[in-house]
């Protein structure tokens, strides 16, 4: 199988056209100052698909599909509480932040308790959990590049798209203009949406296709009979076509594919052969959603768009639209899923980068048995949304942590009195060294599916920034240490459960027969969510109630512009304030 | 507002009271709408556990769960969106009007203490 030409037509005019809006307008606004004062003039659709343009990962775009063709119905949980965790961000978070006009996680612990030492906690958790968070986009780039040019091995994937992004970022493109994150939502959402109709017109519906998942085998051969009779006469049917080919032994069977409690969460009970898994999979199923919801309204970078907009009401209606756009989009990637386990199940069979998280990109290309040369424009389509997808998250994040390390680490905790020069020169060391350990880190999870590796880092989020977000907009008598307590506790033993199951699993350290020995450990070390954020509520509150007298002096003050509006001017007030030495 | 004359602060939006009253509003609005988000979100696995035959139930191929969950359930979380966003805008102007309001009463009862 030799490189398409369409495929890598499409997939190079996204790159080079990213790259090089990413330049120009790195050169229209050289200054950070000057990317927040420009963005405020942005409009409201404009900002609105700027941050759902930011919002969609390579999880999004083909994780969810991967998952959801891999492990059935358990797999929605995914894109619905990705859409839902930004409910929970509008509903406690946004507003109080915006007001608070801190730009990142660092700027808020600062700000709102006046604490340097916080500051650099919060700073240790961004790379933490951005670390985390590129190992999925980088197994998204090493399966694309895989699939354009086959025989090039997944780790030289990851390397090639690693150098390139993170030379770009160096180099001073790149950094979340509007306009690229806006424009590259809609080729994503295009690149999802085009295919599946095409497909669903020449295949069948959504609601069809997953008719042939029917339990009872007397539904299958119904259904069957019904697509046949519809079948179109006019178009070519190759001899032996049915609505669904045969599935491999690999393919989990169609009863508990399609209904919940499937394969996903079921594996660790099914694994130490419980009798009846179903409780284990419920607690699963409910850790996750934990995870995912939580660790959503937890994610840092999205918030900084809200600044973008002219005022509190520009910034719901926004919102609103944003959650409009990604509502949208996530109803197709499960579609993928469905038709790839009808129409493609030779996917089962890959491992790591050959398996289902790539078919968003093939199962366009089926589409060339029907009419040749349409499914290879296709396929090419939804690879140009999959290079959209991991290039914008990958940059985004890799910006946000490069700037924390030649901001906070370099020029305020090893060298206070460094010169602008020497911070740009460091900013880009630091740029070279973050983007060498994310391709080294993305070089080893071949084996895990994206989105699981997005669940994981979500779970960690959840565990260490919702409790810290939620209770210091809400919660008067938070006190830094038990804002610092709670973070670190929920945070570190959220890691560590994840590692071992995860290093386990890599044969990294010999915890197998551990976990088939105890499958509730299992659930909860993979899924940590359910009992680390009320373990960092708890921390939070016990070790704020223990340091009450450490309580911010100004804190009517600080709650006040946390939720007063924004009319009443409160914020020029506090910020004047403190100018005064306060 | 001048910082040079601390006058024991009665009401006005600087009083423990206003702040009280202002967060317990949001608040109240926010959870609500949460509470009504996590029932469904949280009851759908309940659902799905103690009656998987009425949420096997097909409708036109899908699942009933599945059509709830991979379908239906994003406008729901849109129409939650829209209510919040709605009354948060409202109550926000409320807090406008509230805050002056309260700011010129205590302005008044400064004027009558300092002739």
């Amino acid at each position: 199988m030799n490189t398409d030409p369409w495929i890598f037509g499409f997939s190079a005019v996204t790159v080079i056209a990213t790259i090089w809006m990413g330049f120009r307008s790195a050169r229209a606004s050289k200054t950070a100052g000057d990317f927040f004062v420009a963005g405020r003039s942005v409009s409201v659709g404009w900002n609105a698909s700027a941050i759902s343009g930011e919002y969609l990962s390579a999880a999004s775009f083909m994780g969810v599909a991967g998952m959801v063709m891999s492990s059935g119905y358990d797999a929605l949980w995914y894109p619905v509480c990705y859409a839902c965790g930004y409910l929970f961000l509008l509903l406690f978070i946004a507003g109080p932040l915006r007001r608070f006009g801190a730009y990142t996680i660092p700027d808020f612990a600062e700000g709102r308790f006046d604490s340097p030492l916080f500051r650099k906690i919060a700073v240790v958790f961004v790379l933490c959990i951005g670390f985390v968070y590129t190992m999925p986009q980088m197994k998204g780039a090493g399966t694309t590049l895989a699939y354009i040019f086959p025989g090039l091995p997944y780790w030289a994937g990851v390397v090639l798209v690693g150098a390139v992004i993170t030379l770009n970022v160096a180099l001073g493109g790149m950094k979340g203009i509007t306009l690229i994150q806006a424009v590259q939502y809609w080729i994503k959402m295009f690149a999802i949406a085009a295919p599946v109709f095409v497909l669903m017109a020449v295949y069948g519906s959504y609601g069809k296709q997953l008719g042939g998942n029917a339990a009872v085998a007397a539904e299958i051969q119904a259904s069957k009979a019904v697509v046949r009779s519809e079948t179109p006469s006019d178009l070519p049917q190759p001899a032996g076509e049915t609505l669904r080919r045969a599935l491999p032994a690999k393919a989990p069977p169609d009863a508990s594919w399609m209904n919940p409690f499937g394969p996903l969460t079921t594996k660790a009970a099914k694994a130490a052969k419980v009798v009846d898994p179903r409780p284990y999979s419920l607690l699963y199923t409910y850790s996750l959603i934990v995870a995912l919801v939580c660790g959503t309204a937890g994610l840092p970078h999205i918030l900084v768009r809200f600044y973008t907009n002219p005022d509190g009401v520009a910034a719901k209606r926004t919102t609103m639209w944003v959650m409009i756009l990604i509502g949208v989009f996530y109803v197709f990637p499960p579609v993928f899923g469905v038709m790839g386990r009808n129409l493609m199940p030779d996917l089962y069979e890959g491992v790591g980068s050959k398996g289902t998280d790539k078919v968003v990109l093939e199962l366009p290309r089926l589409l060339n048995e029907r009419m040749p040369g349409l499914g290879s424009v296709m396929s090419g389509i939804t690879c140009a949304g999959a290079f959209a997808a991991f290039m914008s998250t990958f940059s985004g994040l890799l910006v946000s942590m490069t700037g924390a390390l030649a901001h906070d680490v370099y020029g305020r905790m090893l060298r206070p009195k460094a010169t602008a020069a020497e911070r740009m020169r460091m900013f880009r060391f630091a740029a070279v060294g973050v983007g060498a350990v994310a391709v080294f880190l993305g070089m080893q999870v071949e084996q895990f599916q994206i989105n699981f590796m997005v669940g994981q880092a979500f779970a960690i989020a959840a565990a260490s920034y919702f409790p810290f977000l939620f209770l210091s907009a809400w919660w008067p008598g938070m006190t830094m240490k038990g804002a610092a307590s709670g973070m670190l506790g929920g945070g570190v033993t959220a890691v560590l459960a994840i590692s071992m199951t995860s290093f386990s699993d890599l044969g990294w350290v010999p915890l197998a027969s551990f976990w088939i020995a105890h499958p509730l450990l299992r659930i909860l070390g993979e899924q940590p969510a359910i009992w680390a954020v009320p373990l960092a509520i708890f921390l939070m509150v016990l070790v704020s109630k223990l340091t009450a007298r450490e309580i911010p002096t100004d804190i009517r003050m600080k709650m006040l512009v946390l939720h007063a509006p924004e009319e009443l001017g409160l914020k020029q007030e506090y910020i004047q304030e403190h100018q005064h030495g306060h | 507002m001048n910082k040079d004359t601390p006058l024991p602060i009665t009401s006005g939006i600087h009083s423990e009271a206003f702040l009280k009253r202002l967060m317990r509003r949001q608040l109240r609005l926010s959870v609500s709408c949460a509470l009504t988000f996590l029932l469904v979100l949280l009851g759908l696995p309940l659902l799905n556990y103690f009656a998987p035959e009425l949420m096997a139930r097909r409708v036109g191929g899908f699942t009933l769960s599945w059509l709830v969950l991979g379908v239906l359930f994003f406008p729901f979380v849109w129409a939650i969106a829209w209510v919040f966003i709605r009354r948060s805008i409202a109550l926000e102007q409320e807090e406008v009007v509230d805050g002056l309001a309260a700011e010129k009463a205590l302005c008044e009862s400064r004027e009558t203490k300092q002739p």
